[in-house]
Protein backbone atom coordinates (compact mmCIF):
# COMPACT_ATOMS: atom_id res chain seq x y z
CA UNK A 1 0.00 0.00 0.00
CA UNK A 2 1.18 3.73 -0.94
CA UNK A 3 1.25 5.61 2.68
CA UNK A 4 1.67 8.87 0.44
CA UNK A 5 0.01 9.45 -3.42
CA UNK A 6 0.26 12.76 -4.56
CA UNK A 7 -0.82 13.58 -8.59
CA UNK A 8 -0.25 16.70 -10.26
CA UNK A 9 -0.05 18.66 -7.03
CA UNK A 10 -0.16 22.95 -8.02
CA UNK A 11 -0.16 25.47 -5.39
CA UNK A 12 0.21 29.21 -6.19
CA UNK A 13 -0.15 31.93 -3.41
CA UNK A 14 -1.60 34.77 -3.20
CA UNK A 15 1.32 36.95 -4.15
CA UNK A 16 1.28 35.20 -7.60
CA UNK A 17 4.70 32.86 -6.53
CA UNK A 18 3.69 29.37 -8.20
CA UNK A 19 5.52 27.17 -5.58
CA UNK A 20 4.26 23.64 -7.43
CA UNK A 21 4.05 23.19 -10.78
CA UNK A 22 2.16 19.95 -11.03
CA UNK A 23 4.24 17.48 -9.07
CA UNK A 24 3.71 13.86 -8.52
CA UNK A 25 5.56 11.30 -6.28
CA UNK A 26 4.50 8.04 -4.11
CA UNK A 27 5.97 6.52 -0.54
CA UNK A 28 5.37 3.62 -0.19
CA UNK A 29 4.08 2.22 3.31
CA UNK A 30 7.07 1.41 5.68
CA UNK A 31 9.64 3.86 3.67
CA UNK A 32 12.06 6.24 5.17
CA UNK A 33 11.65 8.88 2.18
CA UNK A 34 13.87 11.91 1.68
CA UNK A 35 12.17 14.98 0.07
CA UNK A 36 15.15 17.13 -0.89
CA UNK A 37 15.69 20.57 -2.12
CA UNK A 38 17.37 24.14 -2.19
CA UNK A 39 15.69 26.77 -0.22
CA UNK A 40 12.44 27.69 -1.67
CA UNK A 41 12.51 24.63 -4.17
CA UNK A 42 8.71 23.32 -2.69
CA UNK A 43 8.82 20.91 0.33
CA UNK A 44 8.12 23.03 2.97
CA UNK A 45 4.81 23.88 0.99
CA UNK A 46 4.14 20.22 0.08
CA UNK A 47 4.39 19.25 3.46
CA UNK A 48 2.62 22.32 4.62
CA UNK A 49 -0.60 21.20 1.73
CA UNK A 50 -0.04 17.26 3.01
CA UNK A 51 -0.67 18.10 6.61
CA UNK A 52 -3.30 21.13 5.58
CA UNK A 53 -1.55 23.75 6.84
CA UNK A 54 -1.60 25.18 3.47
CA UNK A 55 -4.38 24.88 0.78
CA UNK A 56 -3.82 23.18 -2.12
CA UNK A 57 -4.54 25.21 -5.77
CA UNK A 58 -5.33 21.58 -7.33
CA UNK A 59 -4.07 18.13 -7.26
CA UNK A 60 -4.82 14.93 -5.45
CA UNK A 61 -3.34 13.40 -2.13
CA UNK A 62 -4.19 10.12 -0.76
CA UNK A 63 -2.90 8.92 2.60
CA UNK A 64 -3.17 5.41 2.90
CA UNK A 65 -5.48 5.39 -0.01
CA UNK A 66 -7.74 8.19 1.75
CA UNK A 67 -8.50 10.54 -0.58
CA UNK A 68 -8.06 13.96 1.55
CA UNK A 69 -10.65 15.56 -0.59
CA UNK A 70 -13.37 12.99 0.36
CA UNK A 71 -11.67 11.67 3.41
CA UNK A 72 -10.09 14.48 5.25
CA UNK A 73 -10.55 13.33 8.95
CA UNK A 74 -9.99 10.02 8.25
CA UNK A 75 -6.79 10.67 5.98
CA UNK A 76 -5.58 12.66 8.97
CA UNK A 77 -5.74 10.44 11.26
CA UNK A 78 -2.46 8.58 9.69
CA UNK A 79 -0.30 12.04 10.03
CA UNK A 80 2.49 13.10 12.06
CA UNK A 81 3.98 16.53 11.55
CA UNK A 82 7.37 17.95 12.89
CA UNK A 83 7.31 20.65 11.40
CA UNK A 84 10.30 23.05 10.57
CA UNK A 85 9.44 25.77 13.16
CA UNK A 86 8.90 25.60 16.78
CA UNK A 87 5.09 26.13 17.22
CA UNK A 88 4.26 24.84 20.46
CA UNK A 89 2.72 27.53 23.46
CA UNK A 90 5.44 28.52 25.11
CA UNK A 91 3.39 28.96 28.53
CA UNK A 92 2.42 25.45 28.33
CA UNK A 93 4.15 22.25 30.34
CA UNK A 94 5.98 19.85 28.32
CA UNK A 95 3.54 17.21 29.48
CA UNK A 96 0.60 19.61 28.69
CA UNK A 97 1.46 20.11 25.50
CA UNK A 98 2.30 16.29 24.77
CA UNK A 99 -0.65 15.36 26.44
CA UNK A 100 -3.35 18.16 24.63
CA UNK A 101 -1.78 16.96 21.71
CA UNK A 102 -2.65 13.12 22.15
CA UNK A 103 -6.26 14.57 23.05
CA UNK A 104 -6.86 16.57 19.43
CA UNK A 105 -6.51 13.29 18.06
CA UNK A 106 -8.69 11.45 20.60
CA UNK A 107 -5.88 10.21 22.32
CA UNK A 108 -7.85 9.42 26.09
CA UNK A 109 -6.22 11.49 28.76
CA UNK A 110 -4.85 8.37 30.75
CA UNK A 111 -3.45 6.73 27.68
CA UNK A 112 -1.64 9.59 26.49
CA UNK A 113 0.40 10.22 29.98
CA UNK A 114 1.05 6.29 29.68
CA UNK A 115 2.58 6.87 25.94
CA UNK A 116 3.36 10.69 27.15
CA UNK A 117 5.97 8.99 29.40
CA UNK A 118 7.40 6.50 26.95
CA UNK A 119 8.09 8.93 24.59
CA UNK A 120 9.49 11.64 26.78
CA UNK A 121 11.81 9.07 28.64
CA UNK A 122 12.88 7.51 25.07
CA UNK A 123 14.21 11.19 24.35
CA UNK A 124 15.68 12.34 27.51
CA UNK A 125 12.45 15.24 28.46
CA UNK A 126 10.88 12.97 30.85
CA UNK A 127 12.86 14.89 33.54
CA UNK A 128 11.65 18.23 32.22
CA UNK A 129 8.21 17.10 31.83
CA UNK A 130 6.96 19.92 34.09
CA UNK A 131 9.14 22.75 33.13
CA UNK A 132 7.28 25.09 30.37
CA UNK A 133 8.30 24.98 26.81
CA UNK A 134 9.93 28.32 26.94
CA UNK A 135 13.09 27.12 29.22
CA UNK A 136 14.14 24.35 27.21
CA UNK A 137 16.98 24.67 24.99
CA UNK A 138 16.72 24.24 21.25
CA UNK A 139 17.87 20.46 21.22
CA UNK A 140 14.94 19.66 23.58
CA UNK A 141 12.46 21.79 21.92
CA UNK A 142 13.56 19.72 18.77
CA UNK A 143 12.79 16.42 20.74
CA UNK A 144 9.68 17.54 22.20
CA UNK A 145 8.42 18.20 18.57
CA UNK A 146 8.91 14.60 17.84
CA UNK A 147 7.24 13.16 20.72
CA UNK A 148 3.75 15.43 20.52
CA UNK A 149 4.08 14.17 16.40
CA UNK A 150 4.51 10.36 17.79
CA UNK A 151 1.82 10.41 20.58
CA UNK A 152 -0.89 9.59 18.76
CA UNK A 153 1.00 6.95 16.77
CA UNK A 154 0.50 7.71 13.16
CA UNK A 155 1.40 5.16 10.67
CA UNK A 156 3.28 8.12 8.64
CA UNK A 157 5.90 10.35 10.10
CA UNK A 158 5.89 13.62 8.35
CA UNK A 159 9.37 15.59 9.82
CA UNK A 160 10.11 19.07 7.78
CA UNK A 161 14.04 19.62 8.70
CA UNK A 162 13.83 18.12 12.20
CA UNK A 163 17.64 18.50 13.01
CA UNK A 164 18.06 21.92 11.75
CA UNK A 165 20.60 23.70 14.46
CA UNK A 166 20.70 20.77 16.15
CA UNK A 167 24.87 19.70 17.57
CA UNK A 168 25.72 16.66 15.73
CA UNK A 169 25.82 14.41 19.17
CA UNK A 170 22.24 14.69 19.49
CA UNK A 171 21.28 14.75 15.72
CA UNK A 172 22.89 11.28 15.73
CA UNK A 173 20.63 10.15 18.69
CA UNK A 174 17.66 11.35 16.82
CA UNK A 175 18.88 9.37 13.45
CA UNK A 176 18.97 6.05 15.68
CA UNK A 177 15.37 7.04 17.04
CA UNK A 178 13.63 7.77 13.87
CA UNK A 179 15.45 4.67 12.57
CA UNK A 180 13.80 2.39 15.20
CA UNK A 181 10.47 3.80 14.54
CA UNK A 182 10.63 2.99 10.97
CA UNK A 183 11.66 -0.23 11.53
CA UNK A 184 8.52 -0.69 14.09
CA UNK A 185 6.61 0.48 10.66
CA UNK A 186 6.10 3.65 10.51
CA UNK A 187 6.64 5.21 7.19
CA UNK A 188 8.92 8.27 7.63
CA UNK A 189 9.32 11.36 5.28
CA UNK A 190 12.02 13.66 5.85
CA UNK A 191 13.24 16.70 4.39
CA UNK A 192 17.00 18.03 5.43
CA UNK A 193 19.36 20.14 4.25
CA UNK A 194 21.72 18.00 5.70
CA UNK A 195 22.50 15.39 2.71
CA UNK A 196 24.49 13.16 4.74
CA UNK A 197 21.74 12.79 7.38
CA UNK A 198 19.42 11.97 3.79
CA UNK A 199 21.94 9.64 2.40
CA UNK A 200 22.59 7.62 5.88
CA UNK A 201 19.02 7.01 6.67
CA UNK A 202 16.29 7.27 3.38
CA UNK A 203 15.97 4.53 0.75
CA UNK A 204 14.14 6.81 -1.60
CA UNK A 205 15.18 9.97 -2.93
CA UNK A 206 13.08 12.43 -4.20
CA UNK A 207 14.58 16.20 -5.38
CA UNK A 208 12.56 18.98 -6.02
CA UNK A 209 13.76 22.24 -7.26
CA UNK A 210 12.11 25.65 -8.44
CA UNK A 211 8.38 23.50 -8.11
CA UNK A 212 9.50 20.61 -9.90
CA UNK A 213 10.46 16.78 -9.37
CA UNK A 214 13.93 16.83 -10.96
CA UNK A 215 14.38 12.83 -9.67
CA UNK A 216 12.41 10.40 -7.98
CA UNK A 217 13.65 7.59 -7.08
CA UNK A 218 15.79 4.87 -4.93
CA UNK A 219 19.30 5.98 -3.20
CA UNK A 220 21.22 3.01 -5.03
CA UNK A 221 20.14 4.20 -8.22
CA UNK A 222 20.27 8.10 -7.46
CA UNK A 223 24.05 7.52 -6.28
CA UNK A 224 24.89 5.14 -9.72
CA UNK A 225 23.95 8.41 -11.74
CA UNK A 226 26.78 9.64 -10.14
CA UNK A 227 29.95 10.26 -12.95
CA UNK A 228 32.85 11.49 -10.84
CA UNK A 229 34.27 11.94 -7.12
CA UNK A 230 36.50 13.98 -5.94
CA UNK A 231 38.50 12.68 -2.90
CA UNK A 232 40.77 14.49 -0.52
CA UNK A 233 44.07 12.39 0.38
CA UNK A 234 46.58 13.54 3.36
CA UNK A 235 49.97 12.85 1.77
CA UNK A 236 52.91 12.06 4.20
CA UNK A 237 55.30 14.79 2.41
CA UNK A 238 54.77 17.79 2.45
CA UNK A 239 54.47 19.43 -1.90
CA UNK A 240 54.69 22.48 -3.51
CA UNK A 241 53.03 21.86 -6.68
CA UNK A 242 50.29 18.95 -7.73
CA UNK A 243 52.08 15.30 -9.14
CA UNK A 244 50.88 15.02 -13.14
CA UNK A 245 48.84 11.79 -12.68
CA UNK A 246 48.36 9.75 -16.82
CA UNK A 247 44.82 8.98 -15.99
CA UNK A 248 43.27 11.47 -13.14
CA UNK A 249 43.24 15.13 -13.08
CA UNK A 250 43.98 16.83 -9.46
CA UNK A 251 44.93 19.79 -7.82
CA UNK A 252 46.81 20.93 -4.31
CA UNK A 253 44.62 21.97 -1.69
CA UNK A 254 47.52 22.58 0.66
CA UNK A 255 50.54 21.42 0.89
CA UNK A 256 49.94 18.21 2.55
CA UNK A 257 46.38 17.67 0.66
CA UNK A 258 45.67 16.94 -2.61
CA UNK A 259 42.30 16.90 -4.40
CA UNK A 260 41.90 14.08 -6.76
CA UNK A 261 38.82 13.46 -9.47
CA UNK A 262 37.55 9.69 -9.86
CA UNK A 263 35.27 9.01 -12.80
CA UNK A 264 33.13 6.10 -12.09
CA UNK A 265 34.80 3.48 -14.54
CA UNK A 266 38.49 3.94 -12.62
CA UNK A 267 39.49 2.44 -9.61
CA UNK A 268 41.39 3.82 -6.58
CA UNK A 269 43.74 0.97 -6.78
CA UNK A 270 45.07 2.27 -10.28
CA UNK A 271 45.39 5.65 -8.44
CA UNK A 272 47.30 4.62 -5.70
CA UNK A 273 49.40 2.62 -7.97
CA UNK A 274 50.29 5.98 -9.72
CA UNK A 275 50.91 7.79 -6.48
CA UNK A 276 52.96 5.10 -5.81
CA UNK A 277 55.30 5.30 -8.57
CA UNK A 278 56.06 9.08 -8.07
CA UNK A 279 57.18 8.31 -4.54
CA UNK A 280 54.03 9.38 -2.68
CA UNK A 281 52.41 7.81 -0.22
CA UNK A 282 48.89 8.42 1.13
CA UNK A 283 48.12 8.82 4.65
CA UNK A 284 44.25 9.24 4.42
CA UNK A 285 41.66 9.65 2.48
CA UNK A 286 37.71 11.24 2.36
CA UNK A 287 35.10 12.46 0.17
CA UNK A 288 35.34 15.87 -0.58
CA UNK A 289 31.45 16.19 0.15
CA UNK A 290 29.17 13.35 0.16
CA UNK A 291 27.95 11.83 -2.41
CA UNK A 292 24.65 12.84 -2.45
CA UNK A 293 25.77 16.41 -2.13
CA UNK A 294 27.73 16.37 -5.51
CA UNK A 295 24.37 14.62 -6.95
CA UNK A 296 21.92 17.26 -5.86
CA UNK A 297 24.06 19.96 -6.89
CA UNK A 298 24.47 18.67 -10.39
CA UNK A 299 20.94 17.66 -10.55
CA UNK A 300 19.68 21.26 -9.25
CA UNK A 301 21.95 22.94 -11.58
CA UNK A 302 21.07 21.00 -14.74
CA UNK A 303 17.35 22.12 -13.62
CA UNK A 304 18.37 25.88 -13.68
CA UNK A 305 20.31 25.26 -16.72
CA UNK A 306 17.59 24.08 -18.35
CA UNK A 307 15.17 26.79 -17.44
CA UNK B 1 -11.93 4.85 17.62
CA UNK B 2 -14.73 6.57 15.98
CA UNK B 3 -14.88 10.45 14.56
CA UNK B 4 -17.46 11.48 16.99
CA UNK B 5 -15.42 9.78 20.32
CA UNK B 6 -12.48 11.70 18.51
CA UNK B 7 -14.37 15.23 18.63
CA UNK B 8 -15.58 14.88 22.10
CA UNK B 9 -11.88 14.18 23.41
CA UNK B 10 -10.57 16.83 21.42
CA UNK B 11 -13.28 19.24 22.43
CA UNK B 12 -12.41 18.32 26.22
CA UNK B 13 -8.93 18.77 25.36
CA UNK B 14 -9.27 22.14 23.79
CA UNK B 15 -11.74 23.81 26.49
CA UNK B 16 -9.81 22.55 29.23
CA UNK B 17 -6.64 23.98 27.99
CA UNK B 18 -8.36 27.40 27.30
CA UNK B 19 -9.94 27.17 30.50
CA UNK B 20 -6.86 26.50 32.40
CA UNK B 21 -5.22 29.26 30.76
CA UNK B 22 -7.38 31.75 31.96
CA UNK B 23 -7.71 30.25 35.45
CA UNK B 24 -3.97 30.56 35.47
CA UNK B 25 -3.50 34.00 34.88
CA UNK B 26 -6.51 35.19 37.00
CA UNK B 27 -4.77 37.84 38.06
CA UNK B 28 -5.51 39.33 34.61
CA UNK B 29 -8.38 37.64 33.77
CA UNK B 30 -10.46 37.58 36.85
CA UNK B 31 -9.18 40.31 39.20
CA UNK B 32 -9.32 43.07 36.83
CA UNK B 33 -13.50 42.96 36.41
CA UNK B 34 -13.92 42.60 40.03
CA UNK B 35 -12.06 45.60 40.67
CA UNK B 36 -13.29 48.21 37.61
CA UNK B 37 -16.42 46.75 39.44
CA UNK B 38 -16.47 47.57 42.49
CA UNK B 39 -15.36 51.03 42.03
CA UNK B 40 -18.11 51.65 39.28
CA UNK B 41 -20.40 50.55 42.48
CA UNK B 42 -18.58 52.52 44.94
CA UNK B 43 -18.74 55.96 42.67
CA UNK B 44 -21.98 55.72 40.68
CA UNK B 45 -24.30 53.34 43.31
CA UNK B 46 -23.19 54.51 46.21
CA UNK B 47 -22.01 58.63 46.33
CA UNK B 48 -23.41 59.36 43.25
CA UNK B 49 -26.49 56.83 42.92
CA UNK B 50 -27.33 58.21 46.31
CA UNK B 51 -28.58 61.41 44.97
CA UNK B 52 -29.90 60.28 41.98
CA UNK B 53 -32.50 58.21 43.76
CA UNK B 54 -34.94 55.86 41.78
CA UNK B 55 -34.67 54.93 38.12
CA UNK B 56 -37.53 53.12 36.66
CA UNK B 57 -38.85 52.48 39.87
CA UNK B 58 -35.93 51.00 41.16
CA UNK B 59 -32.93 52.49 43.48
CA UNK B 60 -29.78 53.57 41.81
CA UNK B 61 -27.70 50.93 43.08
CA UNK B 62 -30.16 48.00 41.59
CA UNK B 63 -30.66 49.77 38.45
CA UNK B 64 -27.27 49.87 37.38
CA UNK B 65 -26.37 46.33 38.66
CA UNK B 66 -27.44 44.10 35.73
CA UNK B 67 -25.74 46.65 33.22
CA UNK B 68 -22.44 46.55 35.19
CA UNK B 69 -22.55 42.75 35.38
CA UNK B 70 -22.98 42.49 31.87
CA UNK B 71 -20.15 44.66 30.71
CA UNK B 72 -18.49 42.65 32.65
CA UNK B 73 -19.46 39.36 31.02
CA UNK B 74 -19.26 40.70 27.06
CA UNK B 75 -15.89 42.38 27.62
CA UNK B 76 -14.11 38.77 28.91
CA UNK B 77 -16.56 36.51 26.89
CA UNK B 78 -14.89 38.97 23.66
CA UNK B 79 -11.37 38.95 24.92
CA UNK B 80 -11.32 35.36 25.76
CA UNK B 81 -11.47 34.15 22.59
CA UNK B 82 -9.83 36.91 20.40
CA UNK B 83 -6.62 36.66 22.72
CA UNK B 84 -7.06 33.11 22.74
CA UNK B 85 -7.18 32.37 19.11
CA UNK B 86 -4.92 35.11 18.44
CA UNK B 87 -2.29 34.25 20.79
CA UNK B 88 -1.85 30.19 19.03
CA UNK B 89 -1.94 32.02 15.69
CA UNK B 90 1.31 34.42 16.96
CA UNK B 91 2.90 31.23 18.42
CA UNK B 92 2.05 29.12 15.74
CA UNK B 93 0.17 26.24 18.13
CA UNK B 94 -2.98 26.77 16.32
CA UNK B 95 -1.22 24.43 13.64
CA UNK B 96 -1.56 21.77 16.42
CA UNK B 97 -5.30 21.50 16.05
CA UNK B 98 -5.20 22.35 12.46
CA UNK B 99 -3.30 19.24 11.60
CA UNK B 100 -5.63 17.10 14.25
CA UNK B 101 -8.55 15.42 12.09
CA UNK B 102 -11.07 17.18 13.84
CA UNK B 103 -13.92 19.32 11.95
CA UNK B 104 -13.87 23.49 12.57
CA UNK B 105 -16.81 22.88 14.45
CA UNK B 106 -15.26 21.36 17.86
CA UNK B 107 -12.41 23.88 17.46
CA UNK B 108 -15.07 26.97 17.71
CA UNK B 109 -16.84 24.76 20.29
CA UNK B 110 -13.81 24.35 22.34
CA UNK B 111 -12.61 27.89 22.25
CA UNK B 112 -16.44 29.32 22.51
CA UNK B 113 -16.90 27.36 25.57
CA UNK B 114 -14.15 28.82 27.40
CA UNK B 115 -15.59 32.17 26.84
CA UNK B 116 -18.85 31.77 27.88
CA UNK B 117 -17.35 30.38 31.21
CA UNK B 118 -14.71 33.12 31.76
CA UNK B 119 -17.95 35.21 30.97
CA UNK B 120 -19.91 33.39 33.63
CA UNK B 121 -17.21 33.38 36.40
CA UNK B 122 -16.47 36.97 36.07
CA UNK B 123 -20.01 37.54 35.72
CA UNK B 124 -20.49 35.62 39.57
CA UNK B 125 -17.70 37.42 40.84
CA UNK B 126 -19.35 40.86 39.61
CA UNK B 127 -22.26 39.35 41.15
CA UNK B 128 -20.74 39.09 44.04
CA UNK B 129 -19.72 42.58 44.25
CA UNK B 130 -23.50 43.73 43.23
CA UNK B 131 -24.88 41.58 46.47
CA UNK B 132 -22.19 43.71 48.93
CA UNK B 133 -23.47 47.04 47.29
CA UNK B 134 -26.94 46.35 46.66
CA UNK B 135 -28.60 43.41 48.50
CA UNK B 136 -28.56 41.27 44.93
CA UNK B 137 -31.90 39.93 44.35
CA UNK B 138 -33.28 37.75 40.96
CA UNK B 139 -36.77 38.38 39.50
CA UNK B 140 -36.74 35.67 36.77
CA UNK B 141 -33.49 33.22 37.71
CA UNK B 142 -34.02 31.22 34.84
CA UNK B 143 -34.03 34.02 32.22
CA UNK B 144 -31.29 35.71 33.61
CA UNK B 145 -29.31 32.27 33.41
CA UNK B 146 -30.22 32.45 29.84
CA UNK B 147 -29.37 35.77 28.70
CA UNK B 148 -26.14 35.64 30.53
CA UNK B 149 -25.25 32.16 28.73
CA UNK B 150 -26.79 33.52 25.60
CA UNK B 151 -24.42 36.92 25.88
CA UNK B 152 -21.57 35.40 26.70
CA UNK B 153 -21.99 32.93 23.93
CA UNK B 154 -22.34 35.52 21.18
CA UNK B 155 -19.19 38.03 22.34
CA UNK B 156 -17.08 34.55 22.50
CA UNK B 157 -18.03 33.92 18.91
CA UNK B 158 -17.28 38.04 18.17
CA UNK B 159 -14.30 37.58 20.08
CA UNK B 160 -13.12 34.27 17.93
CA UNK B 161 -14.01 36.35 14.41
CA UNK B 162 -11.85 38.94 15.69
CA UNK B 163 -8.91 36.57 16.99
CA UNK B 164 -9.24 35.20 13.45
CA UNK B 165 -8.73 38.15 11.30
CA UNK B 166 -6.32 39.88 13.45
CA UNK B 167 -2.65 40.16 12.07
CA UNK B 168 -1.20 41.94 15.34
CA UNK B 169 -1.55 42.56 19.58
CA UNK B 170 -3.28 46.13 17.99
CA UNK B 171 -5.85 44.22 16.06
CA UNK B 172 -7.10 42.54 19.19
CA UNK B 173 -7.37 45.56 21.21
CA UNK B 174 -9.06 48.22 18.46
CA UNK B 175 -12.20 46.31 18.57
CA UNK B 176 -12.89 46.38 22.36
CA UNK B 177 -11.92 49.88 22.99
CA UNK B 178 -12.77 51.29 19.59
CA UNK B 179 -16.53 49.96 19.60
CA UNK B 180 -17.36 47.23 22.70
CA UNK B 181 -16.54 49.83 25.24
CA UNK B 182 -18.60 52.73 23.59
CA UNK B 183 -21.23 50.47 22.88
CA UNK B 184 -21.52 49.23 26.39
CA UNK B 185 -21.33 52.73 27.77
CA UNK B 186 -24.15 53.60 25.63
CA UNK B 187 -25.89 50.78 26.01
CA UNK B 188 -28.50 51.99 28.58
CA UNK B 189 -26.10 50.43 31.76
CA UNK B 190 -26.27 53.85 33.28
CA UNK B 191 -29.62 55.53 32.32
CA UNK B 192 -32.74 54.49 30.87
CA UNK B 193 -33.40 55.33 27.34
CA UNK B 194 -36.27 56.69 28.29
CA UNK B 195 -34.45 59.29 29.56
CA UNK B 196 -33.09 60.21 25.79
CA UNK B 197 -34.28 62.74 23.07
CA UNK B 198 -36.16 60.64 20.63
CA UNK B 199 -33.52 61.25 18.19
CA UNK B 200 -30.29 59.67 20.58
CA UNK B 201 -33.66 56.96 21.79
CA UNK B 202 -33.99 55.81 18.27
CA UNK B 203 -30.15 55.52 17.45
CA UNK B 204 -29.80 53.55 21.03
CA UNK B 205 -32.36 51.04 19.46
CA UNK B 206 -29.09 50.21 17.00
CA UNK B 207 -27.22 48.88 19.71
CA UNK B 208 -27.04 45.59 20.19
CA UNK B 209 -26.01 45.60 23.57
CA UNK B 210 -28.97 47.89 24.84
CA UNK B 211 -30.83 44.34 23.79
CA UNK B 212 -28.75 42.49 26.13
CA UNK B 213 -28.46 44.86 28.90
CA UNK B 214 -32.34 45.72 29.17
CA UNK B 215 -33.37 41.58 28.74
CA UNK B 216 -30.70 40.81 31.73
CA UNK B 217 -32.60 43.77 33.90
CA UNK B 218 -35.76 42.33 33.59
CA UNK B 219 -34.67 38.72 34.33
CA UNK B 220 -32.56 40.72 37.65
CA UNK B 221 -34.76 43.43 38.78
CA UNK B 222 -37.82 42.79 36.75
CA UNK B 223 -37.85 45.95 34.48
CA UNK B 224 -36.99 46.26 30.95
CA UNK B 225 -36.75 49.48 28.49
CA UNK B 226 -37.36 46.81 25.42
CA UNK B 227 -40.11 44.07 23.99
CA UNK B 228 -38.20 40.74 26.36
CA UNK B 229 -39.17 39.03 23.03
CA UNK B 230 -37.23 41.70 20.76
CA UNK B 231 -33.68 41.21 22.57
CA UNK B 232 -34.26 37.34 22.62
CA UNK B 233 -34.67 37.48 18.98
CA UNK B 234 -31.97 39.62 18.24
CA UNK B 235 -29.64 38.12 20.63
CA UNK B 236 -30.15 34.18 19.34
CA UNK B 237 -30.26 35.50 15.66
CA UNK B 238 -26.73 37.48 15.76
CA UNK B 239 -25.60 33.95 17.70
CA UNK B 240 -26.86 31.97 15.08
CA UNK B 241 -25.20 34.12 12.32
CA UNK B 242 -22.08 34.87 13.94
CA UNK B 243 -21.95 30.82 14.72
CA UNK B 244 -22.14 30.18 10.63
CA UNK B 245 -19.84 32.75 10.27
CA UNK B 246 -16.92 31.34 12.62
CA UNK B 247 -17.86 27.98 11.07
CA UNK B 248 -17.69 29.48 7.16
CA UNK B 249 -14.21 31.22 7.80
CA UNK B 250 -12.37 28.39 10.01
CA UNK B 251 -13.21 25.89 7.55
CA UNK B 252 -11.84 27.79 4.48
CA UNK B 253 -8.75 28.91 7.17
CA UNK B 254 -9.32 32.61 5.82
CA UNK B 255 -6.84 34.09 7.89
CA UNK B 256 -4.48 31.49 9.10
CA UNK B 257 -4.04 28.98 6.12
CA UNK B 258 -1.50 29.95 3.08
Amino acid sequence: MKALEINNLKKTYANGVQALNGISFSVEEGAFFALLGPNGAGKSTTIGIVSTLVNKTAGQIKIFDHDMSDDLLLAKRNIGLVPQEFNFSTFDKVIDVVCNQAGYYGVPRKVAKVRAEYYLKKLGLWEKRNHQTVALSGGLKRRLMIVRALIHEPKLLILDEPTAGVDIELRRTMWDFLQEINQKGTTVILTTHYLEEAESLCENITIIDQGNIVVNTDKKSLLRQLNTETFILDLDVSMTVAPILEKYSCTLIDEHSLAVNVKREQSLNQLFAELGQQGITITSLRNKSNRLEEMFLDLTQNSKKEQ
Amino acid sequence: MNQAQINLTAYLTLSRREVHRFLRIWPQTIMPSAVTMTLYFLVFGKFVGARIGLMDGVSYVDFIAPGLIMMAVITNAYTNTAFGFFIGKFQGNIEELLVAPIPSWVILLGYTTSGVLRGIVVGLVVIGVAMIFGGFSVAHFWLMLVVIFLSSLLFSLAGLFNGVFAKNFDDISIVPTFLLTPLTYLGGVFYSINLLSPFWKKLSLFNPVLYMVNAFRYGIVGISDISLWLAMTILIGMTVLLTVGNIYILDRGIGFRA
